[in-house]
Order: C-alpha cells, then sequence, then structure tokens
C-alpha cells in the first residue's frame, strides 16, 4: 500500500516537473546561439576569409562548434587569448597556415593605373572600394578592414596594401617620463 | 552632497572654501620667471602654424603656397561647430602647407602652414563689436569662434562652445590659480591686464548671465589678486578668491570642488554643476576680440628654467618654434648634460622631439631645466605600498591598483578603479618615493584602451557594412531571377498573342525537318511515280528526285538533271531548291577533293513575283550559303586568301521576300566568320567589312538589317580573339 502511494506521488511529482520544463522550453526558448555572438564580437570583423571561412560570422560559427581558435591572422594574439578565455581552453599560438599577425594596413588604389574595372569592388566584403565602370576607383579609407581581399582580383595590380600611419590621435603613449626633483 | 547657492555665497564671503582631497605641494620656482615684465620677442624667421591647435575638428586651409597673408588673416575655415580657425601671426608669405612637427609628446606631425614673415607686421582690417550689449548673442558667439579662441588653460576647447548661452549658470569661476611649478603666465598677464581681463569677463556675464563670477588665484600671487581686485573694484557681482596653494588646485574639476564644494559628476561637465570655468589668458582673448577685433595669434608664455639666461615671460606669436625661444632666453647648453625641453610645466608638460616644435595656442610654458633641477637620471624602482601615491591624488583613485593593472594590461581591471577619472596631474608620481613614473602608465593603459575602443567601433562597423553588402547582394539576385521570370512570362504572351502566324511557321518548319529526315533514312532504292495527285506522292517524289541527283552528282558531278517540275506549287520547289543545293555541296566536296579551286557561284533561284514562292526562296538563300561556307573553307585548306563577298539574293520590291534577306544576311555572317577564322589560322590580317546587304527602301527590311548588324558584330568578335591568340 505505501509502496504504491510512493509510486503515484513521484508518478504524479514526474508529470508536474514534466509539464513545467516542457512549457519551459517552449516559453522561453532562446533563438540563435548567444556564443555565437559573443565569438563574433572578439573576432576582428575584417572578413578578409584567412581562416578559411566566407567571412567572421562563419568562423564564429566554426568555433562555436569546436573548430580552432587560433586562425585568424588579423585579430592576432590578442583575439586568440579572448577567445580561449570565453571558450575556457588554452590558448595557443596563432597557426601559420592561415597567415602572419601583421601591422595593421589598409588598402591603396593607385588612381592613374586603375582602368576602372570594377572587380576590387566586387571583392570588397565591406564596400569600402568607390567608383563605377570605367572611372577611376577609390577606397574609403576609414571603413577598409585591410583583409587584402581586392589585391589579387585587379588586372593591372594598381592596389597597395599601405600600413596605417600612426597619427597624434591614435598615437599610443609611449614616452619616458619627466622626472623632477625637488630643489634644496 | 550638494551645496546650495547661498550657502556657497556666504562661505566665500567669510574667506572659507572647501578642499579637495590629496594634493602636493612642490617647489613653485615661480619668482625665476615672474620679476620681469611680459617682453616681445623679436619674430622669429619661420612660424609654424598648426592647422588644428584644439579639441574638435580641424579646418580647411584657405591660402595656397606662395600667398602674401595679412597679420590676422584666417588661414584656416570651416563651418564644422566643433572647428576654430587659425590665423596668421603676421604678415608675410606662405612657404609651405603641410606635415611638420607638432606640439604633442608623439613627435608626430600634423598639417602645419609655414609663414615666412616679411617684417611688415601689417594688419588685417579690424572689426571689433564695441557694442556687444547691443548686439545678438549669437554675433558675439560668431566673433569669438573666428577669432579662432581655444581655451588657453591646457585642454584647449572651443570657447564659443563653452560659452553659447545657458540657463541654470551659478557660477563662471575665472581661472587664475596656475598651480603648476615654474608657470607664470597667467600671474603676469594678471599682473599687466587686469583691465583687459576684466573687459573679457564682461562678455562673458552678458553671454552666460551667471549670479556671480569669482576669480580664483592662488595666495602665492599677491600682486595678481590686487591687481585683479583693483580692476573689479565697482561690481559686486564679481568676487576675487585668494585660494590656498596646493597643486593642483587649478585643475578644473579640483577648483570647481574648492570654491563651490561641488563635485563634478564623472563623465559630466561643470554645468552639470552649474558652473562654468574660464581660464584669465581666455579672457584675455575674448576682450582682444570684441573689443578690439584681434583674433588669438599670441600669447604669453613662460620661458624658464635655470638652463635659460634671461628667464622671463614674453608675448610668443603662434607658431613660434622653440629654437627661437631658446636664443631668446639665451639657453646654456652646458647646463644640460642632454637637451631637453619640456612644453608645459614639471608636472604635466612634456618633453619635446624636436626644436622646430611650434608654440600653440595651450602652450604656456617652455622649461628648460638644469641637471639639478630635473633629474632625468632617476630609476624606477619596485613599488613598496607605501600608499602615498593614494594620499595625494586629487580625485580619490588609487593609484597603486591602477598601476598594477595597468603595467599588466589588465585594462577592464583597471577601468574598473576607475582609470578614466584621473587627470594625470602627476602628483601621485611626485610623492612616489620609488620614482615610479605613475602617470606614464595610466596615459600608456588610457591610449590602448582608447585604441582598443576604436578597433571594436571599425569592427562593428565593418560588420554592419558586411551584413548590409550581404543583404543587398541577396536582394538583388532575388531581383534579377524577378526579372528574368517575367521576361520568360512576356515572351510566352506574346507568343500566344502572335498565335496562329507563329503556330504556322513552327509546323512548316517540321514538316521540313521531316522530309528531310525522311530523306536521308528513306530507302535510296525506291522510285516513285512523279504524276501522282497527292501531295503526299508529290513529297516523296521530290525526294526520290534529289537522291537520284545525289547519287549522280557523287558519281559524276557534269550530270545535273534539270527535274522535270512540271507543276508549279510550293512543295515541288522547295524540293527543287534542297536537292539543287545539295548536289551544289557535292560537286564542291569532290573539287576540293581535288585540290582546285572550286568557282562556287551560287544560283540565284528564279524567283517569281509570285506571294507564294517564299519558301522556295528561303530554301535558296540557305542552299547559297551553306554552299558558300563549304567553298571558303576549302579554300581556307588551300591557303589562298577567300574572297568573300556574300552575294545579296536579288531581293524583289516585294514585301514577302524579308525572310529571304533575312537568311541571306545571316548566311553572309556565317561566312565572313568562317572565312575570318581561316585567315587567323594562317596569321594574316582578318579583312573585317561587312557588307550591308542591298537593302531595299521598303519598311520591311528592317529585320534584314539587324541580323547584318548581328553578324558583322559576330564576325568582329571572332576575329578580335583570333588576333589575341596570335
Amino acid at each position: 500500500m505505501l509502496g504504491l502511494i510512493a509510486m503515484i506521488a513521484l508518478g504524479l511529482l514526474a508529470l508536474v516537473f514534466g509539464i513545467v520544463l516542457g512549457y519551459a522550453a517552449i516559453r522561453f526558448r532562446v533563438e540563435g546561439d548567444p556564443l555565437v555572438d559573443q565569438i563574433d564580437d572578439i573576432l576582428p570583423q575584417t572578413q578578409c576569409g584567412q581562416c578559411g571561412y566566407p567571412g567572421c560570422r562563419p568562423y564564429a560559427e566554426a568555433i562555436a562548434n569546436g573548430d580552432e581558435i587560433n586562425k585568424c591572422p588579423p585579430g592576432g594574439e590578442a583575439t586568440i587569448k579572448q577567445l580561449a578565455d570565453l571558450m575556457g581552453v588554452e590558448a595557443k599560438p596563432l597557426d601559420a597556415a592561415h597567415g602572419e599577425e601583421d601591422v595593421k594596413k589598409v588598402a591603396f588604389i593607385r588612381e592613374d593605373e586603375c582602368i576602372g574595372c570594377t572587380k576590387c569592388i566586387q571583392a570588397c566584403p565591406v564596400d569600402a572600394i568607390l567608383g563605377a565602370a570605367k572611372q577611376m576607383h577609390t577606397v574609403i579609407v576609414d571603413e577598409c578592414t585591410g583583409c587584402d581581399l581586392c589585391v589579387d582580383p585587379c588586372p593591372v595590380d594598381c592596389i597597395d596594401m599601405v600600413p596605417v600611419e600612426p597619427t597624434p590621435t591614435n598615437w599610443r603613449w609611449q614616452l619616458e617620463p619627466i622626472a623632477i626633483k625637488q630643489v634644496q | 552632497m550638494y551645496v546650495e547657492f547661498d550657502t556657497i555665497l556666504e562661505r566665500l564671503n567669510q574667506g572659507r572654501l572647501w578642499d579637495f582631497p590629496g594634493g602636493v605641494h612642490p617647489d613653485g620656482r615661480k619668482t625665476l620667471s615672474n620679476k620681469h615684465p611680459i617682453t616681445h620677442l623679436p619674430m622669429a624667421s619661420e612660424l609654424y602654424v598648426t592647422v588644428k591647435q584644439h579639441i574638435g575638428t580641424d579646418g580647411q586651409v584657405c591660402v595656397n603656397v606662395g600667398d602674401r597673408v595679412l597679420k590676422g588673416q584666417p588661414l584656416t575655415r570651416s563651418t564644422n561647430p566643433f572647428a576654430v580657425p587659425v590665423h596668421a601671426p603676421t604678415s608675410g608669405h606662405i612657404k609651405a602647407i603641410g606635415p611638420h612637427v607638432a606640439a604633442h609628446p608623439s613627435g608626430l606631425s600634423k598639417q602645419t602652414v609655414t609663414l615666412t614673415p616679411d617684417g611688415e607686421d601689417e594688419w588685417i582690417e579690424l572689426k571689433p563689436l564695441k557694442d556687444y550689449q547691443k548686439q545678438a548673442k549669437t554675433r558675439i558667439i560668431e566673433a569669438i569662434c573666428a577669432a579662432g579662441i581655444s581655451g588657453m588653460g591646457g585642454a584647449g576647447f572651443p570657447t564659443h562652445i563653452k560659452v553659447a548661452p545657458k540657463h541654470n549658470v551659478e557660477f563662471l569661476i575665472i581661472n587664475g590659480v596656475e598651480c603648476e611649478p615654474y608657470i607664470t603666465a597667467d600671474d603676469c598677464l594678471m599682473r599687466e591686464h587686469a583691465w583687459q581681463i576684466r573687459q573679457g569677463i564682461d562678455v562673458l556675464m552678458h553671454l552666460l548671465s551667471p549670479k556671480k563670477v569669482v576669480i580664483a588665484i592662488e595666495d602665492n600671487k599677491p600682486e595678481a589678486i590686487e591687481a585683479m581686485q583693483v580692476a573689479c573694484d565697482k561690481t559686486s557681482d564679481i568676487l576675487v578668491v585668494p585660494v590656498p596653494t596646493k597643486y593642483p588646485a587649478g585643475g578644473e574639476k579640483q577648483l570647481i570642488q574648492v570654491i563651490t564644494g561641488r563635485e563634478v559628476p564623472r563623465q559630466g561637465l561643470p554645468i552639470d554643476v552649474g558652473v562654468i570655468t574660464q581660464n584669465v589668458g581666455t579672457c584675455y582673448a575674448v576682450a582682444d576680440a570684441i573689443m578690439h577685433g584681434k583674433p588669438l595669434i599670441e600669447r604669453v608664455v613662460t620661458l624658464t628654467g635655470e638652463a635659460l639666461n634671461r628667464p622671463r615671460n614674453a608675448w610668443v606669436p603662434i607658431g613660434t618654434p622653440m629654437s627661437h625661444l631658446l636664443a631668446q632666453g639665451e639657453y646654456h647648453a652646458k647646463r644640460q648634460q642632454t637637451p631637453n625641453v619640456i612644453m608645459g610645466g614639471p608636472m604635466m608638460g612634456f618633453t619635446v622631439t624636436s626644436n622646430d616644435v611650434p608654440v600653440v595656442k595651450t602652450t604656456n610654458c617652455m622649461l628648460v631645466g638644469a641637471d639639478h633641477e630635473i633629474d632625468l637620471t632617476q630609476h624606477e624602482e619596485p613599488c613598496i605600498r607605501c600608499s602615498a601615491c593614494a594620499d595625494a591624488c586629487p580625485a580619490s583613485l588609487l593609484p597603486q591598483q591602477l598601476f598594477w593593472h595597468s603595467k599588466a594590461q589588465e585594462y577592464d581591471k583597471a577601468q574598473d578603479y576607475n582609470l578614466f577619472d584621473c587627470i594625470e596631474c602627476g602628483a601621485c608620481a611626485f610623492e612616489c618615493p620609488s620614482h615610479i613614473p605613475l602617470v606614464h602608465y595610466y596615459r600608456k593603459a588610457k591610449a590602448d584602451i582608447r585604441h582598443q575602443q576604436a578597433e571594436k567601433d571599425k569592427a562593428d562597423k565593418a560588420r554592419e557594412r558586411f551584413e548590409a553588402r550581404k543583404e543587398r547582394l541577396a536582394r538583388e539576385q532575388a531581383e534579377r531571377e524577378e526579372k528574368h521570370r517575367k521576361a520568360a512570362e512576356a515572351r510566352r504572351q506574346a507568343m500566344n498573342q502572335s498565335g496562329d502566324d507563329a503556330k504556322d511557321k513552327i509546323a512548316a518548319a517540321l514538316a521540313r525537318a521531316k522530309a528531310k529526315k525522311a530523306q536521308e533514312t528513306g530507302a535510296g532504292s525506291s522510285t516513285a511515280s512523279t504524276d501522282a495527285p497527292s501531295s503526299n506522292d508529290k513529297v516523296a517524289a521530290a525526294i526520290a528526285r534529289a537522291k537520284a541527283k545525289r547519287a549522280q552528282a557523287a558519281g559524276s558531278p557534269s550530270a545535273d538533271e534539270t527535274p522535270s517540275a512540271s507543276e508549279d506549287n510550293k512543295q515541288d520547289k522547295v524540293a527543287a531548291a534542297i536537292a539543287r543545293a545539295k548536289a551544289k555541296r557535292a560537286a564542291q566536296k569532290t573539287e576540293a577533293a581535288q585540290e582546285s579551286t572550286p568557282d562556287v557561284k551560287a544560283e540565284t533561284p528564279d524567283a517569281g513575283s509570285d506571294a507564294n514562292d517564299k519558301q522556295a526562296r528561303i530554301a535558296a538563300a540557305v542552299a547559297k550559303a551553306k554552299a558558300k561556307r563549304a567553298a571558303q573553307q576549302t579554300e581556307a585548306a588551300q591557303e589562298s586568301t577567300p574572297d568573300v563577298k556574300a552575294e545579296t539574293p536579288d531581293a524583289g520590291s516585294d514585301a514577302n521576300d524579308k525572310q529571304a534577306r533575312i537568311a541571306a544576311a545571316v548566311a553572309k555572317a556565317k561566312a565572313k566568320r568562317a572565312a575570318q577564322h581561316s585567315e587567323a589560322a594562317q596569321g594574316s590580317t582578318p579583312d573585317v567589312k561587312a557588307e550591308t546587304p542591298d537593302t531595299g527602301s521598303d519598311a520591311n527590311d528592317k529585320q534584314a538589317r539587324i541580323a547584318a548588324a548581328v553578324a558583322k558584330a559576330k564576325a568582329r568578335r571572332a576575329a578580335k580573339a583570333d588576333d589575341k591568340d596570335q
């Protein structure tokens, strides 16, 4: 008799929790994968494809699904460190197969050599190249991510990747301090 | 705790002030330079006017190299509200416009206008606003902006934005504290030009209508206090308040705390606590701009330090290089082991990287200390956790923690300790017994954090643009598909509309094709009577005839019988034409095999004027074209230059022969293309001249023309491709 009561009681409890959980699964369903968003936030968004994926978000999805975190040369060590923190894995050196960390660069079109073929415009993942067919093209420096993707399609090789020059506004303070001593 | 206005006023009248936490008492060393009146220096041989000398955006240079400019003439122009212009400090010629080392610790270059003075010192026409009280406030603000005035205390915030009329201004604090050691520029300015500073204050009062104006001066400047008291004697709105000497009492937030007891919220502005502060130098410049119409082209700079033989204060035109100031101050190089010129004071200044660094609107001091004054040989020792820095910090931060985290690059933790509330006054580093350059670490950490933030912003923008692009591409794709679908639909509809006609044609074509197939597959030996009345019989007869002829042609090309076509019905004619063409082709093949040049002359079929013989003509044209192509191929093989002349079929004036013409044009084009291919292969330049078919004046031959044009284009393209291959 006691056993029966226990079974009924447990069965009822199981039923109640089952219903609650089932309801919660539908009611509080999370759309999308927040982990992918977090990873995507860390990635440098150059959309260069050096990781082997067509853009930063696909790579973020791949990382979330267990891909290596050291395939992003534009992000470099800093990004790997952040990803390692986020994913709870060991940080490892950048995979040289995907390229090496380099100084920040932006594309520059030698304008008198440009023939206006629009091939670079089609290659640019962030629409940072301005121009029209048979018109000179130019790079919007502020929008350029330095992904390198426009260099190869150019039939006349008029695109250079120019390192970004430091300016007083983006200069990182590196100064010998001014020491002063009280004069007696 | 928010102190009420009346309480503050009461305390100020009693001479009681508040205090800010921390602070240090470095040796003032002010007597070095404030013994002498402010002097005017001879003009430097070249002036370097940096285009952007303030916080905000820079303007566009509006002069050209080689131009002669007058003293006070604007060199830049902008419509951006956060831009203030710069002006020519004297008359002269523009020597260059380009990057020049800037007054910045990095020693990097900024856009600079280089001016060679001509010694005339000729002013531009000045437009003072003496009756400013009667003018609209916006006009006064415009005048202040046009005079290029930005805060002269250090930060260089555009003054016209700060003085734009606001409500709830309780205090206008005029900052004459000048708490940093060595510097006496404001001190001397107040001593000598108290009245003009008062005029500037009047203008600001007119604009801001504060309840009370407080002129704060450190109590180590009794002459300045007295001068300002005399200047402000007649008014009860202005109060001159001596402030206890303590570094950094001149910091904006610290001064507000000392005067009002209110704390400016972090990331807030002084106006949030009802206060506006202005430097005395700025007040002087405002008076200059409004009373005399003069723009900000010179300022008082303290030339000081024991390595100068003649330390003093001087009116220095903006853009004067340090080298000139060193020469004027009689720099004694032997007093320094390594040359070390500091722009600004010993606490917050920076070592200039080059003696070409020009004076800018915020430059208040050039400090050239002897070796015993400024010791550059001190080495950083480990932190001993004495917490002297925390005691000295005027912003109540924990410099030690900030130092650890900044050094370890744990920037998020440094930010948790409010790194960005640090005013970089240097009090902590001054107190540090281990000589740790604390501010240096904070500046580096701040720069790095700003850099990371900028990168992040850029990454976000890139992501946005990338997503937008993806979306756009998908949309364009969808649009294209939609367009194609619509076009296909339209075609289908057009087909249905033209209905029977098109169907007829298709049926006819099918019939023809069937006939041909029958010809090819049918047994060659079958013979049919030619006088059969039914149409099927007739077709069969024609086929048979044709076959016979082909056999004949293959065997002996001379045998060419004209079929006895007594009937004048359509199908007979078609068959006849086909047969004729076939025969000819066979003949040509034979000839080619014999390596003789074939004389290919496509005969024009007897085209009656009857409307019924349309199809016959088409067939004839097709046959002609085929024959020609064969001939040309043969010729090409024989390496002779083919004479490609597509003959125009005798096109009757009849409207019905349209299709024949089209066929002819197509044939012509094909022939040409073949010829060109051959020629190209032989390395000869193809003579691509598409002949225009003889088109009648009839409106119906439009289609023929189009066909010809298409053929022409094709021929050209083929020729081009061949050229490339070679």
